[in-house]
């Protein structure tokens, strides 16, 4: 998942799954989505993205932060799960995995599971391992799908950079609305 | 079926999970068994599988509330894909209210958590000895008797069960004490906010001591042609979210109160008038909704569109402070227009109520507007009520609306079980012709439509299955767009043939089951028939699933028939005859008798039905394999 236009930081991508709360309506289709492209069959039980809701009006999904020095990596005693230098991401070695769950307990977000059949650790890998079957013909190449599915383009892909960023001016708007108001006259 | 035979089966069908559960809550008793291949090709899902099994198993005549009664929960072939709406599943029985083929549709999370667990169909008979639930855990499946459940609302009965299986995403559709004492207006929630309220479902699982039903699942679906349909499933999903679907994911479904008042067809003070100054002013618009109450817009599993707006009272309100409920136009029109109120926070208030205590908030706004028109006229009073109940009441909406839900006082007795009730017990009373206050079809209350000129609708609202409905064929949208002249009564054929097209493939919408909302995301029928195809591996064609719709139509139909169906069923309530609006686009203009029973000619010729009784023909029934139905007609009596 290196291309170009990605910012490196010290030669890693720290890109991860973000999902904007005020736009997510909690339909579980990236949860459908997910298990599908890596499995063939629908079972939002096999999903690497968690739909969170809690009522009356909070609706948000999470999937793998891309910690460093990731306390799943840290917490696996068969040592089968192991973090991507370039891409940050979390690899399970499913020969390695006994389903013992400690990643599950480690993780601060609980955006690990266990697959419901194969009983092996299932994380977010920003769909490196999804089917060849549905990857988009447009894109032709391997892309989250649940970014692809969203009905209403709440998710997206970004690093911390590009967070801060938007954080940022977002606040510089708030606080400084009226000199910008200014400028649009 | 001959019919039919031109359409192969595979094998091995996918989608459905083909497994019916026959469950007699009377000795506890549980079984298995397999839906055929061509019993799902035929009856496509919810609503047709439940004309079929409504018809060959719910005994003519039976008493609503009896253990008698079959209730049956069904959906179809696409739960838990992502077909856009998808996770739509169908309640039906011998209704309560209307007395005939009583359907109601409820999305959520619960057709998803169903097929997840292997479920298709689950036939319920008989009654628990006590309050129970019934839980579909994968494959394991139990009643659960729960007493301590008693008299609880549907939110805490959900809550509660979720406690109890530590899983927060357990569906649960249950019943609240409106159900359980069973009003005939009794509705099912599930999901906190997703209701199957229509025709007193409700009431019929209260019957039979059934608390709530609790769907868990772990099993992954399959479908015939993976890779086509993910293609097709993702452009869907693109095109629910733009320009077909925007009205009912922006402003929601109350932006048509703007739009309908224009046409003058939008039901104020209990249907006198179809326009309002407070809409004309802005003061009471979809706009205003949404611009200050709504807080959040969600979705339900598998759903593009996210069409439940839930709207916000804030901390500061005197009478109830952060209270949050899910709207629509239906329910701006009931306790909102037709009782003359524009106070929002009553609004959400008495729509709280019915969803958490269990009643159908149509049936339930309309019932509280028939009250407010017979106070109004002095016809019932404060003496009656405890309190005032003028158009346009408040507190004393919200006071009145959660006694007719518990059945408690003057409001509980009188009108705690519909429109229809309440004019009958008033003129047992002595209030002489209380029931022409009822805004009711077949006993069923009318939806946020009036029917001053819009003589399409008129006729398709009457001939509804289930009794006054603007979703058993839409022909409100006959007259809204102009397609027929809606204040004269030409062309009886011709609108009789577009009501009938309409109805067909909107009983299969009913019976995929999928979101009415979606009905414009598919470029046609063929593309509705296409997907099924990718899905089941059924290779299914438009004109095929169009018959289908015919024949689930009719066997419905039939079902009415043998419980003592006659054309006089297929009436609008009497107001629309006598009485004209004082204003707007329809001022001076009434339903004229002669000119409706025309239009309803019209629409039973179209039907190949009688045109004088409205009863299927013999050829009609044949043509549509229907051939099990022929000679047993005879009505039963049953209209309870």
């Amino acid at each position: 998942m290196s291309k170009s236009g990605i910012k490196k930081r010290g030669g890693v991508v720290h890109q991860f799954i973000i999902v904007d709360p005020n736009l997510c309506t909690g339909c579980e289709t990236c949860e459908s989505v997910c298990s599908f492209v890596h499995d063939g069959e629908f079972n939002p039980i096999n999903t690497r993205i968690h739909r969170v809701r809690i009522e009356p009006i909070l609706n948000v999904a999470l999937a793998c932060q891309k910690c460093d020095d990731a306390p799943c990596v840290r917490s696996c005693p068969e040592k089968a799960l192991e973090q991507d230098k370039q891409t940050g991401s979390i690899i399970v070695d499913d020969d390695k995995c006994n389903g013992c769950a400690f990643c599950i307990r480690a993780c601060d977000f609980g955006v690990l599971s266990l697959h419901i059949q194969s009983q092996k650790a299932l994380i977010c890998d920003l769909c490196e391992t999804m089917k060849d079957d549905y990857i988009d013909p447009e894109r032709g190449e391997r892309y989250p799908a649940c970014i692809d599915v969203c009905p209403k383009e709440a998710i997206s892909l970004k690093d911390v950079e590009q967070i801060g960023e938007e954080k940022r001016i977002d606040a510089v708007k708030r606080l400084f609305g009226d000199i910008l108001k200014e400028t649009e006259a | 079926m001959s019919k039919t035979k031109e359409i192969p089966i595979p094998d091995k069908i996918l989608g459905y999970s083909q497994v019916r559960l026959d469950v007699d809550l009377t000795d506890g008793k549980i079984s298995k068994s397999t839906l055929s291949n061509e019993f799902c090709r035929d009856w496509i899902g919810g609503y047709g599988f439940a004309a079929k099994i409504l018809w060959d198993e719910c005994p003519a005549g039976v008493d609503p509330l009896s253990p008698e009664n079959v209730f049956l929960y069904a959906h179809g072939p696409f739960p838990a894909t992502i077909l856009p709406t998808s996770s739509k599943y169908g309640v039906f029985a011998k209704s309560p209210l209307t007395g005939m083929f009583g359907m109601a549709i409820s999305s959520g999370s619960v057709g998803a958590q169903a097929r997840r667990a292997g479920i298709n169909m689950i036939v319920f008979k008989g009654k628990a000895s006590e309050l129970s639930y019934m839980v579909v855990d994968d494959d394991d499946y139990y009643i659960v008797p729960c007493p301590d459940l008693a008299g609880k609302g549907c939110w805490d009965t959900e809550e509660h069960i979720r406690e109890e299986f530590q899983d927060q995403r357990l569906a649960v559709m249950s019943i609240g004490p409106a159900g359980e004492r069973m009003s005939r207006m009794g509705c099912i929630t599930n999901d906190r906010n997703r209701q199957a309220g229509r025709t007193g479902m409700g009431a019929v699982m209260g019957s039979k001591n059934l608390k709530a039903i609790c769907f868990r699942g772990t099993k992954g679906v399959k479908v015939a042609n993976p890779v086509e349909f993910y293609k097709l499933a993702r452009k869907l999903i693109k095109v629910a979210n733009g320009p077909a679907t925007a009205k009912y994911r922006d402003l929601g479904t109350p932006s048509g109160i703007t739009s309908y008042n224009k046409l003058g067809m939008f039901p104020i003070f209990n249907h006198r008038e179809g326009t309002w100054e407070k809409i004309d002013d802005g003061t009471f618009t979809g706009d205003t909704l949404n611009n200050d109450w709504v807080v959040k817009k969600v979705a339900c599993s598998q759903c593009s569109i996210a069409c439940d707006h839930i709207a916000k009272i804030p901390k500061t309100h005197p009478h109830w402070p952060n209270l949050y409920a899910s709207i629509d136009v239906e329910l701006c029109y009931g306790f909102g227009t037709a009782t003359g109120n524009s106070d929002w926070p009553t609004i959400f208030k008495c729509v709280q109520l019915c969803d958490d205590l269990g009643i159908d908030a149509i049936s339930g706004g309309v019932s509280a507007a028939m009250a407010c028109e017979l106070y109004d006229l002095g016809l019932i009073t404060k003496k009656d009520l405890g309190y005032e109940l003028p158009f346009g009441s408040t507190v004393n909406l919200v006071k009145f609306t959660e006694e007719m839900i518990l059945g408690k006082g003057f409001a509980g007795e009188i009108f705690g079980d519909g429109t229809k009730q309440a004019g009958i017990r008033l003129e047992e009373k002595g209030i002489k012709n209380a029931s022409y206050y009822g805004m009711q079809i077949k006993g069923l209350e009318l939806p946020a439509f009036d029917l001053h000129g819009m003589n399409s609708f008129a006729v398709g609202e009457s001939v509804s299955i289930r009794g006054a409905c603007h979703l058993r064929n839409g022909a409100y949208g006959l007259d809204a767009k102009g397609t027929f002249d809606r204040f004269s009564y030409d062309k009886p054929l011709e609108r009789g043939k577009a009501i009938k097209e309409l109805e067909d493939i909107y009983a299969i919408i009913d019976s995929y089951i999928v979101c009415k909302f979606t009905r414009g995301i598919y470029e046609n029928d063929a593309e509705m028939a296409k997907v099924f195809e990718l899905v089941t591996g059924i290779p299914v064609t438009d004109k095929f699933i169009q018959k289908r719709g015919d024949a689930i139509v009719n066997l419905s139909k039939c079902f009415n028939i043998r419980e003592g169906w006659t054309r006089d069923d297929d009436h609008p309530p009497e107001r629309f005859f006598k009485e004209s609006h004082t204003r707007g686009p329809a001022k001076g203009v009434v339903l004229k008798e002669d000119g409706y029973q025309q239009l309803l000619s019209g629409y039973y010729e179209a039907r190949g039905w009688d045109i004088k009784t409205g009863i299927p023909t013999d050829e009609t029934l044949k043509s549509l394999g229907l051939d099990f139905v022929i000679g047993k007609l005879k009505p039963a009596g049953g209209k309870k």
